[in-house]
This record gives C-alpha cells, sequence and structure tokens, in this order.
C-alpha cells in the first residue's frame, strides 16, 4: 500500500493537490469538517496522519479535535483498506445467531484486530452495522460479495479463495 | 438587565434574567453540587451533578446551563435530585482510579469532596473499567487517563482559552477518552506545557512532573553548593496551600521556610527581573534608535516562547533575544558568583521554585547553558515546594522571619511586579522612560497596562519619544494580538506576551483552587493585588536603581548588552514543526 503522499509506481501523486481542492471548496462554509472527511477519505481510502493534518492547518480546526472526530464515527478509518475490505455484521439478527465468532476466527486467521489491514495488504477486517440481509444471518461482505448462513468452519476456506485470486 | 421573580427550594427571589439557575442559587447562599462546572471556561452541562427539579419540565435539568426566567420555580433537594446525583457519583466512581491516598490531589479532589458531600459510602456499581498508560514523557506534565472523569475542562482551556488545542476527546461511548490525536504523548505534539490543563483539572488526572525526588537528593549530598531562587509569583499564592486566604504575602515564610529545608543560599528572581529590565530595555531603545526589528516582544513566559515557535515563527525576530530571569539568574549564579565565592561551578546546584511548569521544559532547553552546563538544574512548581515544606514537617504559618542572602539579595517594585500581566511592560517602562527622558519620572504607575482584560494598550511618552505599547495574556489573547499585527491593523514598539491568562500569578505551576472558589472570585484579580501592594511597599520601585544590579554591572558585566552580557544573559530560538511525523 501507499502512503499518502508518496507512490511506488514512480508516478506523481495527484492526491494532495485534489485535498486542497476539497479543503478550499468547503473552507468558507459551516461544518465543513465532516464533508471535508468524507471526500478525502475517498480520495485516501482512509485518513492517516498526513491527511488530518493537511485538513487541519488547511481548515484551522486542532488536529486533535479532527482525529476526535474520526475517531468518533465508526465510517472513518485510521488504517489502509485491504485489496478485499470484509465487514462482517454485527447488526442485531448477525449478532444473535453468532456473527461476534465468525469475526473471532476472522481475526485469529488473519492476525489483525477488526479496523486493522494485512501486512500484506490484502485484506482489511471491520465490523458493520446490517447490510439488509438478515435472512441470511449471520452474514459478511467481501467487497461486493455477500457471504451468509456463515458458520466459523466457512472462514479459512473463503478466505483461502480470495488469497488463491 | 432586567429581573426576573423565581423561586428556589420555597424561597421567593429577584435575580438578573440573564443568570442560569446556578448563578441564581449561589446568589440565595444554596449550594448545588458541580464537578465539570467551571465558571467562564467549562459551561456544557455534561456530568449531570447540577441537576435540579424545575416545576413543568419533564426531566431534572442541568442548573449550570438552565437559565432563569419570569415565575420559574425550582427545587434542588428532592428525593429524586439527591438520588440522581448519587447514582451519577456512584457511576463516575466505578471508572475512577480510585488510589486516592497516594495521588497529588488527595484532600485538593473535587471528586473526593464531592463524594464525601454526597455521603457516598458505597460504590454499588462493578462493571468494566479500563486501565490506560500515563504519559509520563513531557518533562512539564503528566497525564494519567485513569484518573480522567472527562469533564472536558482542560479541553476547554487549552482549546478555547489558550487556542493550543493539542487534547480533545476521542473514541466514543464507554471507551471514550481525553488524548492527543493519534494518542501521541503530549511531549511530541506542539503542547507549550503553560500547565492550564492542570489548573482546571477536578482530579488527579493532570499533574505536574514531580521532580522534588532530585532537589532532596541535591540537599543531602555534601558535595554540592545547593541554591534556590523564587520567582515574583510564588509568594503571593504558596500561603493557599497553607490555608491563607487567596492574595496572602508570604515571602517572609517562604524565605525562612526554604532555608528550613537546608539551602544554602536564598535569592530572589526578582534581582534578575531587574537585569532582564536592564537587558531588554537596552535592547528596545537600541532596537527605536537603530531602526532594528519591531514591536520587540518580551521572551520571559517560556510557554509564550513554544507557542511562538510552533505558531508564529515570523515572530521569533521580534522576541528580545533576553533569557528569561530566572534563566539569567542561574547563569550569574554559576560565573559571577561562583568566581566570587570561590566556588566549583560544577559544585553549584540551581533550583528555580517557579509558578511554572513551562519553566521546566525551559530549563532543559539545550542552549541554556551558557557556561557549559544548564544554568538551572531544577524547576519546583509553588505545589511542588509546599509539598516539600510539609513533607519536611515544617509549621509554614508559624515560621519567623526570612531574608534573601547576599550578595544578591535585593530586588525593586518592578521586579516584583513581573509576576503579573503587564508588570514586564510597567517594569521596563519605568525604567526606559527614566532613560529617554534623562531625568528621574516621578509617576511611575502605568495602571493602563494593569488588569485581567484580555489585551492593553498604552502610550507613553517621554524624552519627545512615543512608546506603543500592547500587552497580552493567555496565548489566545496573544494570538489575536499577533494577527492585528500581521494584517497591518495595529503597530506597536514593544509588547508584552505571557503564556498564561492573567500571567504568573495563575500560572501553570500554582496552588490549584476548586471550581466552588476559582468560579467566584477572581484569582487573577486577587493575587495580583498582593503583588501589587508588594511593589508599593518596596523602597526601591525602579530596576536601574537595584544597588546589586548596578554591582554587577561595575563587577562583572560592564554595561547592559555587553559582549559578556550577550554570552551569558542572551538567548536564541528556533522554529518547531507541528507534528513532524506527519511528514
Amino acid at each position: 500500500m501507499s502512503v499518502a503522499g508518496e507512490c511506488c509506481c514512480g508516478n506523481v501523486d495527484t492526491r494532495e493537490q485534489k485535498l486542497t481542492e476539497i479543503i478550499e471548496k468547503y473552507k468558507n462554509t459551516k461544518g465543513a469538517l465532516i464533508p471535508v472527511l468524507h471526500e478525502a477519505q475517498e480520495l485516501y481510502g482512509y485518513l492517516p496522519l498526513k491527511v488530518q493534518k493537511k485538513i487541519s492547518e488547511g481548515l484551522d480546526v486542532p488536529l486533535a479535535e479532527i482525529y476526535g472526530v474520526v475517531t468518533f464515527y465508526t465510517q472513518f478509518s485510521l488504517n489502509a483498506k485491504g485489496k478485499y475490505k470484509i465487514q462482517v455484521c454485527l447488526g442485531t439478527a448477525c449478532y444473535v445467531k453468532g456473527s461476534s465468532k465468525v469475526l473471532d476466527k476472522l481475526r485469529e486467521k488473519l492476525g489483525i484486530n477488526v479496523g486493522e489491514c494485512t501486512e500484506d495488504g490484502l485484506f482489511s477486517l471491520d465490523a458493520c452495522r446490517c447490510v439488509g440481509a438478515c435472512g441470511l444471518a449471520p452474514v459478511m461482505m467481501i467487497n461486493d460479495d455477500v457471504y451468509g448462513r456463515l458458520t466459523v468452519d466457512d472462514v479459512e476456506g473463503i478466505i483461502e479463495k480470495y488469497r488463491n485470486k | 438587565m432586567e429581573t426576573v421573580n423565581i423561586t428556589i427550594d420555597g424561597r421567593k427571589l429577584q435575580v438578573p434574567g440573564n443568570y442560569t439557575v446556578l448563578e441564581a442559587a449561589k446568589q440565595a447562599n444554596i449550594a448545588i453540587p458541580t464537578l465539570c462546572f467551571l465558571k467562564d471556561i467549562n459551561e456544557i452541562g455534561a456530568c449531570r451533578m447540577c441537576v435540579v427539579e424545575i416545576q413543568g419540565a419533564r426531566s431534572l435539568q442541568a442548573a449550570c446551563v438552565y437559565p432563569v426566567s419570569e415565575g420559574l420555580v425550582i427545587n434542588t433537594q428532592t428525593p429524586a435530585v439527591r438520588e440522581s446525583r448519587k447514582v451519577t457519583l456512584e457511576l463516575i466512581l466505578s471508572n475512577h482510579d480510585r488510589k486516592c491516598l497516594t495521588c497529588v490531589r488527595s484532600n485538593n479532589c473535587e471528586l473526593q469532596k464531592l463524594a464525601e458531600e454526597l455521603n457516598i459510602s458505597d460504590v454499588r456499581f462493578e462493571g468494566e473499567t479500563y486501565r490506560l498508560p500515563v504519559d509520563h514523557l513531557s518533562p512539564s506534565v503528566v497525564r494519567d487517563p485513569n484518573k480522567c472523569i472527562l469533564c472536558r475542562r482542560c479541553i476547554s482551556m487549552c482549546k478555547n482559552i489558550q487556542k493550543v488545542g493539542v487534547i480533545d476527546t476521542s473514541q466514543r461511548g464507554f471507551k471514550t477518552i481525553v488524548s492527543s490525536a493519534f494518542n501521541q504523548s503530549l511531549a511530541e505534539v506542539p503542547c507549550i506545557n503553560c500547565g492550564q490543563c492542570i489548573t482546571v483539572c477536578p482530579v488527579g488526572a493532570l499533574r505536574e512532573k514531580d521532580d522534588t525526588d532530585r532537589v532532596w537528593e541535591a540537599l543531602a549530598n555534601p558535595e554540592l553548593h545547593v541554591v534556590v531562587q523564587t520567582a515574583p509569583a510564588v509568594r503571593v499564592a504558596l500561603g493557599e496551600e497553607f490555608g491563607l486566604p487567596i492574595g496572602s504575602r508570604v515571602t517572609s515564610q517562604m524565605v525562612a521556610a526554604l532555608k528550613r529545608l537546608g539551602f544554602s543560599k536564598v535569592f530572589d528572581t526578582d534581582t534578575a527581573a531587574d537585569l532582564t529590565i536592564m537587558e531588554e530595555g537596552t535592547e528596545l531603545l537600541e532596537r527605536l534608535k537603530n531602526g532594528g526589528k519591531l514591536p520587540l516582544i518580551t521572551s520571559c513566559s517560556p510557554g509564550w516562547i513554544k507557542y511562538c515557535e510552533h505558531n508564529y515563527p515570523e515572530f521569533l525576530d521580534n522576541l528580545s533575544s533576553c533569557k528569561s530571569p530566572h534563566e539569567m539568574f542561574g547563569a550569574v549564579l554559576k560565573s559571577y558568583y561562583a568566581q566570587k565565592q570561590g566556588i566549583d561551578p560544577d559544585k553549584i546546584f540551581v533550583v528555580s521554585i517557579m509558578p511554572c511548569t513551562a519553566k521546566k521544559f525551559e530549563a532543559k532547553r539545550p542552549e541554556l547553558a551558557a557556561t557549559g552546563r544548564p544554568d538551572v538544574d531544577v524547576v519546583l512548581t509553588t505545589r511542588e515546594l509546599a509539598r516539600m515544606i510539609r513533607e519536611a514537617g515544617i509549621d509554614f504559618t508559624g515560621l519567623p522571619e526570612g531574608h534573601f542572602d547576599d550578595p544578591m539579595g535585593e530586588a525593586t517594585g518592578a521586579g516584583v511586579i513581573f509576576g503579573a500581566t503587564g508588570g514586564v511592560m510597567e517594569a521596563a517602562l519605568r525604567t526606559v522612560a527614566e532613560i529617554l527622558e534623562g531625568k528621574p519620572v516621578d509617576n511611575i504607575e502605568y495602571t493602563a497596562v494593569r488588569g485581567t482584560e484580555g489585551i492593553k494598550e498604552a502610550v507613553v511618552e517621554a524624552g519627545g519619544i512615543k512608546i506603543k505599547a500592547a500587552v497580552a495574556h493567555g496565548t489566545g489573547n496573544a494570538k489575536k494580538l499577533l494577527e492585528r499585527i500581521k494584517a497591518g491593523e495595529a503597530e506597536y514598539h514593544f509588547v508584552e506576551i505571557m503564556a498564561c491568562p492573567g500571567g504568573c500569578v495563575t500560572g501553570g505551576g500554582q496552588p490549584i483552587q476548586p471550581s466552588k472558589v476559582r468560579s467566584w472570585v477572581d484569582l487573577r484579580k486577587e493575587r495580583a493585588k498582593a503583588i501589587y501592594e508588594e511593589d508599593r511597599n518596596m523602597p526601591i520601585r525602579k530596576s536601574h536603581e537595584n544597588p546589586k544590579v548596578k554591582m554587577l554591572y561595575e563587577e562583572y558585566f560592564e554595561k547592559p548588552g555587553s559582549h559578556r552580557a550577550h554570552e551569558l544573559l542572551h538567548t536564541h530560538y528556533t522554529q518547531r514543526e507541528n507534528y513532524p511525523e506527519a511528514r
């Protein structure tokens, strides 16, 4: 994974310029922080220190306050997302059907915690609220693929499938 | 302001219409418990300790934010109110690290006091607790999140008043904590070490880095010549630690206590403040005469210096190159004094008692080592000195008179007023005006620069020159003033900035008064009053008339701004990057 501002492919990273434009667009509006964070996350995939600092300077909002907002809302992420974004539903129906055990198995299998990304950049793991497939509970999504009626034993096979893609 | 008629606990009252229920109750002498509330700083109704019953309201209301209105009927002591307050307090206590016996704030803790007042004999809730690492990497401020009750007073002080904003809440729900961005240590973020967060913390979650052990160790070392100096603001606040009224002057007992503790010599930082005025006054006159960078901005407050280095590097050349007074004194002690007394400077251990936590960081600056060793070895706050006095079992209020030691045991009223906002400016004007006039000036009280207004301005005419001066206290006000200067909206020759609101008398190292007191008594005014009293009682009130300072120039420095003075008494500043890891 490339870190904000530096890119491994040798091409110029245009994201910084785009971030400046986003900040400029909202700069003088009230409540600018959340929309700027949204668009910045769309641009980078997550909100690392470097991005938050630039927003802090651009909007004249203390970095500690921005960090507070980013860690308050689950939709914002401090960590890069993987090539395959795993989201395990912890909504009521899935939870009752044992989705937290599925989540635990994924944590063990991937060696990462919720909100983190594997070192090879392949998988990131998140818990989410209802995905609207309660009939299939417990449910997880990997990018746009939905997996339902999961058991703990299914986890390994599914992960391997993506690993070998 | 129009008044309204209200009823509290059956008593009919007339109160100003802009009052909150809490203020109205205060006027009627009815006590409502508070915890997160700190007047003018944190009025957010978050902790729910001050709930009251309002007739017609659906639920209990927070008195600290509920406005009065005509005909309002309030009950502050119903069973529902009492039960609610107790449950709230027990829930706060259930996740509090209740190591009261060994807590720095024991006996001066607002939470402990509340538990006593609300008669909490048992905490019924045993639930999840969090235990997080303590941040003790900063040389000035220690943060213990396990004692934090999330009142947010520190955040408000740091962000809204000081405009520093290095702490805020992060995470949510039960996991909510007060932290820096990305959980960095205060040592890694643009914290200015002012310690104002400590003075507003109701509990022991924020405290100064305790350096008393290093001083005890030095005092016990027969090889060392351990000397101490005390800043002007310490003497008008130390008494509060021993139960004396706010604004008591305890100079004499303080000196006597320091001698009892075993310091070889007790010096007055005020003497060095006079020296600072000679150097800084000369610097101002030179810049005025030779078209140097103006305005000249004072450099006594290390919190302000770090704020400037982080946020206003374009003003670094405006800063006076003078070291702060205690650092000057340290350099003089390890050079002139060592030579005069025939003591090896390596054996001199200099302790500074300061109203300030930022001075702990300052003393560690590598550039403040004029003789190849730190000018000052340890900085203790007023609170730490009180702790040492208690630990030694000294009966503070019963002490006989004590006097500062020679060969530098004399100071002036000008040196004393350094402790209040506007004081450095006034002290400098007393000397500069006389130099410009070429004769003694009678009116030496520059009242325009005194007082608690955030930004003060004055124009002083002397010797045909008009000096435009401005004073700001609290870095929030400093920011406002600097932005005005930057925008060309204001022009000055001389600017005094102190990092703490009120100046050193209400510095981050001063005795902590609970919200109950501090919300209704202006500490800045009461302590400053004592400072100006001390000034009026001094036989000499102008720095340039201090015989010890004259002696220093005759015997050692030759004249202000000399080569030797520059070597020992002046310093330089560097731009500091905010959050450098973001690169």
